[in-house]
């Protein structure tokens, strides 16, 4: 099916989200889309299946212009996503997520859609157990499950968005195998991302968005510097690393062991010293919150031993890890760092820990304004968080912790920043660890890892490699050990 | 007058209006004479001194429960146990009044003591299910209303009943010395008005101006952040909790001391409850609080009057007080959509606006 | 006790759940859509009310559960609407309306206190009352204890066996996706708040029309709060909901038992035992102590989740589209 889009614009309040954005998709192709975190790609693919409403332009499915009121609608034209983190159920099974949106009449067909569903796994390769839990499924497993759910329900056009985050680098092949094997059955794949190599590897033609508008379209052959102009509008300067030496043990690790509901990761070593960075890496949800989370003494750990500078930690309470210079730096932002509905002066009284009882607000507001211009955040003392972007998010969360801090872990501290936020981001954290700050991050971006890691440990399927050395390790090699090889 | 000013003023006078509307329309279907009823609540609330006397009887301890509200819901806590709160307050007031025969000036300061400490322990006891048990506060605290009920009823047919019957009327009356003194002519004195005042004006200041009043706050809009940015929030929670209740326990405290002086079945008069539609309504603001109350007080105190004088029911005042306080509310939801339609604003993030999720999730 | 006795109070039980399991049914249809419709104390009152007020001066049983119903119905709708329309919080809103209809229960109901009236009629199946043992307990009752038997069933079968009723879990459970896959959130939990709210109506007539004939004021006060909280141990599953109406149920015939075997101990005991047994229910199912407990091997961790309900993922929050 070949797909047109012409002069489409969205605007989210004074946001011009997509700015007169066209396009052509030739079907049985592998198209990209290209553009850092906010150039506008999500929305228009959200425009393009339903998800949103567009406030110009049309919609063309092999010359005919159509509307679209819901992702329903754009499903039944031929038109299917796959969100960033996929849009299922993951508290039912397998087959009842298959089931859901198929108007099959009153009572659920569930042999015709087992059926269904065993013959899409046939034709790609896919093996997903049909009364597993979608909960209990990777990432990459369920964006199979999408897949196959998109095509039963006659899906033509296939959007991809940012698939290749949080999965492994076994699924990430398989992944690109099953795209490159839709495009030869003749569907229309629309590659979403940011990361230059995938597109690299994958698209015949790549179109760059930046804030919101095309700045090129580009055809095989193309190089990865075109791409990066199109992109950030310069070249990138490769980042210089900087050998800092290691100083004394600020957090170790004996056999411990971290627990939830679901999953248990047992005999986890580690030695952090200060100003070392260690990079947490492998599929998303394989523990890695849960190590964090137990390292900044949020979570009760289920066994073994903690030490912090040399002292052994025997259930401390959280304000006594926060005391001893050890913070954790939450991924949702709004969700488990942030107060929505406070302002950036309330907050930073809040994170001062001061003992005093009457707030002084005039101070605390001359205060706010010092520690707003030295980060840099677009907003006001009084601005409410929610109503800051992202990237202010992150800068506010990062504007609250203390100067002299011996360990800062983090999770996920770029995901959803545009380029400036985390180059931002990222030099906030060298400059600390210059001054002996120990920096331990969880991320889902292998580049994230090798570029800032100086030892990586991995995930795996409940267990816990033995730290490597960054400098020593291999893209493949990582790989492997996030797929549970040689673990 | 800016329009702004007309604007403000309709959509605060009219759901009231309205509520009155459609209360007299209540009346009318039960065959009543709305003028008449009405009336008869004026005077059952303002008609002479003695009455008025009465009625800030009646505000006394609504505003004590109300502002002990205030503390927990700016926790973000709905404290539905505030009744038993209440009751539990009554309760250990009356065992400290049978149980002591000091002078006046010692005792009454003692019972306000016993009655805070009962309040205390029994919020405490629904903060400690709701913090450490995971049972939602509002179920925590409503088991609690009923077995405090309960303890009462025992009380007054069991080990404190009457001399000779077993009645449900209530215990003996205190001695006198356990009475609060009263202004001449009038069935209210000055104690518990100026405790009731001094507590409003104290956690006005306490919720505004201190720390303490910012953790609550930072609680109350998002638990697992205010925990993160280094707020011991279980603590704070079973504080707010404890705090509500010993503002509670005093209200059951001038319940037992001020009105009955004695304890009843129904010690509680309600307030609890009815202190939840007050801080409902006033917008969760301490300025607004005393003001309401004292419009439900009078609403509450001339329905009393409703059954004798013109053979209808005094759940009238009931009526009343729960339609209007469902209009407001509606009515700000209708007034937020309405601004969302024209400018896209975004609502204010209150304890009444619902937490949304999005169709295209970010 | 023998056989034929325990018969008896077996089915009086059964009977006499009838309006607590509609109060749960029809709750968890509700909050299974993501509406909790906390009015369930004020709403049973008010439709027992309402319910027995028709009955008494139409002396038709028809009309009484509809109207009934429709009191339910309606309350439900306006939950609904504030919530889903104008974005409110629905435990303000629904917290308002439990002490509204709790006093417009009394002010309307003034007439009918303890007046007699009519009540539902005796109706036992044919040849199914036959069968031994289950005739007794299932088929010898009147058609609202069978309506209840039914809306147990049926719940459960339209939730977990058909189309809709797969919707009807992807709108409270994750209603964006419910919405990419054709569903119409807000309209369905619409309808099903409504649904599940006239089924509550029910419960008020039942009770006030079967199980304890007549009207006085506050009658079922605190049957709503108990019906909300064994929706939260029943883990927001129509048969467990049931069964979890149907132990209460038991503990409460028990207690009257009980009482009479021991008059020494005070009555208040009794009364009060429901609202402690409802605190340790809950605190049953959601203490994480017991997740830990049970977390210590494979297999005990499985059984108990499989027991251990979570509720709808959504549950409480509103739904728009951008």
């Amino acid at each position: 099916m070949r797909l047109e889009l012409k002069n489409i614009h969205k605007y989210f309040g004074s946001l011009h989200a997509n700015d007169d954005i066209s396009l052509t998709v030739e079907s049985g192709t592998i198209y990209g889309l290209l553009g850092e975190n906010g150039a506008g790609k999500s929305t228009l693919m959200k425009v393009l299946s339903g998800f949103i409403h567009r406030e110009g332009g049309e919609i063309l499915l092999d010359g005919k212009s159509v509307e679209f009121k819901s992702p329903a609608e754009a499903i039944r034209a031929g038109v299917g996503m796959l969100h960033q983190d996929p849009l299922d159920l993951p508290p039912l099974r397998v087959l009842d997520n298959f089931l859901l949106g198929r108007e099959d009449g009153f009572l659920q067909d569930r042999s015709k859609a087992l059926a269904d569903l065993k013959k899409y796994s046939a034709q790609f390769g896919f093996d997903i157990a049909p009364d597993a839990l979608v909960s209990a499924l990777t990432v990459g497993e369920r964006q199979q499950l999408e897949i196959m759910r998109l095509l039963s329900l006659g899906a033509k056009i296939l959007i991809f968005d940012e698939p290749t985050t949080g999965i492994s680098l076994p699924q990430k092949i398989k992944l690109f195998e099953t795209l490159r094997l839709l495009a030869k059955q003749g569907m229309t794949v629309i590659f979403v991302t940011h990361k230059l190599e995938d597109a690299q590897d994958l698209c015949g033609k790549v179109t760059v968005l930046r804030l919101g508008k095309v700045t090129g379209e580009v055809t095989r052959p193309f190089t990865t510097d075109q791409l990066v102009k199109l992109m950030f509008g310069q070249s990138l300067a490769a980042s210089q690393r900087e050998t800092i030496a290691l100083g004394e043990p600020v957090l170790e690790l004996r056999d411990l062991c971290v627990a939830d509901f679901r999953l248990r990761v047992p005999n986890i070593n580690l030695q952090v010293r200060a100003a070392e960075v260690i990079g947490l890496a492998g599929i998303e949800g394989s523990g890695q919150r849960l190590f964090l989370r137990a390292c900044a003494g949020l979570d009760r750990p289920a066994g073994g031993e903690l030490w912090i500078n040399g002292a052994k930690i025997n259930r401390q309470a959280y304000h006594r890890f926060l005391d001893s210079g050890i913070v954790y730096l939450p991924a949702g932002r709004l969700e488990e760092g942030l107060v929505p509905g406070l302002n950036l002066t309330e907050h930073l009284i809040l994170a001062k820990r001061s003992k005093e009882f009457f707030v002084n607000w005039n101070l605390a507001q001359t205060q706010a304004q010092e520690r707003i211009k030295e980060y840099s955040i677009r907003g006001a003392p009084e601005s409410r968080v929610e109503a800051l972007s992202g990237g202010n998010q992150q800068r506010a969360l990062l504007a609250l912790l203390q100067p002299n801090l011996k360990l800062i872990l983090l999770e996920h501290p770029t995901r959803g920043l545009d380029i400036e936020s985390t180059m931002w981001v990222w030099r906030q954290l060298l400059e600390r660890r210059r001054r002996g700050t120990a920096i331990v991050f969880a991320s889902a971006d292998l580049d994230e890892i090798f570029e800032y890691s100086d030892r990586i440990l991995v995930f795996s399927g409940g267990r816990v490699a033995k730290a490597l050395n960054a400098k020593e390790t291999s893209v493949t090699q990582l790989g492997e050990l996030i797929g549970g090889k040689g673990l | 007058m800016t329009k702004n000013f007309w604007t403000n003023l309709v959509w605060g006078v009219g759901p009231i209006i309205l509520g009155l509307i459609l209360t007299t329309l209540a009346l009318v279907a039960v065959g009543a004479n709305p003028l008449q009823a009405y009336q008869s609540m004026w005077n059952g609330a303002f008609g002479n001194t003695a009455k008025f006397g009465d009625l800030i009887l009646v505000w006394v301890p609504l505003l004590l429960a109300s502002v002990g509200l205030l503390i927990t819901f700016t926790a973000g806590l709905w404290n539905i146990g505030i009744e038993g709160q209440i009751v539990m307050g009554a309760i250990f007031t009356a065992w400290a009044a049978r149980a002591f025969d000091f002078p006046s000036i010692i005792l009454i300061p003692l019972l306000f003591l016993a009655g805070m400490l009962g309040g205390a322990l029994w919020a405490l006891l629904a903060g400690v299910l709701k913090t450490y048990g995971k049972v939602h506060e509002i179920f925590g605290g409503l088991g609690l209303n009923f077995i405090a009920t309960a303890v009462t009823l025992y009380l007054i047919i069991g080990p404190w009943k009457l001399p000779g019957i077993a009645s449900t009327s209530g215990t003996e009356s205190f001695r006198p010395a356990a009475w609060l003194p009263t202004l001449p002519g009038l069935s209210v004195g000055p104690i518990e008005i100026t405790v009731a005042l001094v507590s409003l004006v104290l956690v006005y200041f306490a919720l505004r101006g201190t720390l303490w009043g910012l953790k609550l706050k930072a609680i109350g809009k998002n638990t697992r952040s205010a925990f993160w940015i280094g707020v011991p929030t279980t603590r704070y929670m079973l504080g707010a909790f404890a705090l509500c209740g010993v503002f509670a326990g005093m209200a059951g405290t001038v319940q037992a001391i001020g009105v009955w002086h004695r304890l009843i079945p129904s010690i509680s008069g309600g307030y609890g409850y009815l202190g939840i539609l007050v801080v409902l309504l006033s917008g969760f603001q301490a300025l607004g609080v005393p003001f309401v109350a004292f419009f439900f007080s009078a609403v509450s105190k001339g329905s009393v009057a409703l059954p004798l004088d013109l053979n209808i029911d005094s759940s009238l005042g009931g009526v009343l007080q729960g339609i209007i306080v469902l209009l407001v509310v509606l009515s700000q939801g209708v007034r937020a959509r309405w601004q969302r339609a024209s400018a896209a604003a975004r609502v204010d993030s209150t304890i009444l606006a619902a937490p949304v999720t999005r169709a295209a999730e970010e | 006790m023998d056989t034929h006795l325990l018969l008896i109070t077996l089915a009086s039980i059964l009977a006499d759940s009838a309006p607590l399991v509609f109060a749960v049914i029809g709750e968890t249809i509700g909050e299974k859509a993501g509406v909790t419709n906390l009015s369930l104390d004020g709403s049973i009152l008010l439709s027992a009310m309402v319910g027995f007020a028709v009955a008494y001066t139409t002396n038709n049983l028809y009309l009484a559960f509809l109207a009934a119903m429709l009191v339910g119905a309606l309350v439900a709708a306006l939950i609904a609407f504030s919530s889903i329309v104008l974005r409110l919080d629905q435990i303000a809103v629904g917290f308002v309306l439990t002490l509204l209809c709790t006093d417009l229960s009394t002010f309307f109901g003034n007439p009918f206190v303890r007046q007699p009236g009519p009540s539902v009629p005796h109706l036992a199946i044919p040849i199914l009352e036959n069968i031994p043992i289950i005739g007794a307990l299932f088929f010898d009752h009147n058609v609202v204890v069978y309506l209840s038997f039914v809306a147990i069933l049926a719940a459960w079968w339209w939730i977990y066996k058909t189309q809709p009723g797969l919707k009807l879990q992807g709108i409270g459970e994750r209603p964006a996706a419910a919405f990419a896959r054709g569903t119409n959130v807000n309209l369905q939990r619409f309808l099903y708040t409504i649904v599940g709210g006239s089924l509550v109506g029910m419960a008020g007539a039942s009770y006030s029309l079967f199980v304890k004939l007549g009207w006085s004021y506050h009658a079922t006060s605190g049957l709503g709060w108990i019906a909300l909280s064994i929706v939260i141990f029943g883990g927001w599953n129509p048969i467990r909901g049931a069964i979890g109406a149907y132990i209460f149920g038991g503990l409460q015939s028990f207690g009257d038992f009980a009482q009479s075997i021991f008059p020494s101990v005070p009555t208040q005991v009794f009364q009060t035992a429901p609202f402690a047994f409802m605190i340790i229910a809950l605190l049953l199912v959601s203490n994480d102590a017991i997740d830990r407990f049970f977390s210590g091997s494979p297999v005990s961790r499985k059984i108990w989740q499989s027991l251990r309900g979570t509720p709808p993922g959504a549950l409480s929050t509103t739904f728009e589209q951008e």
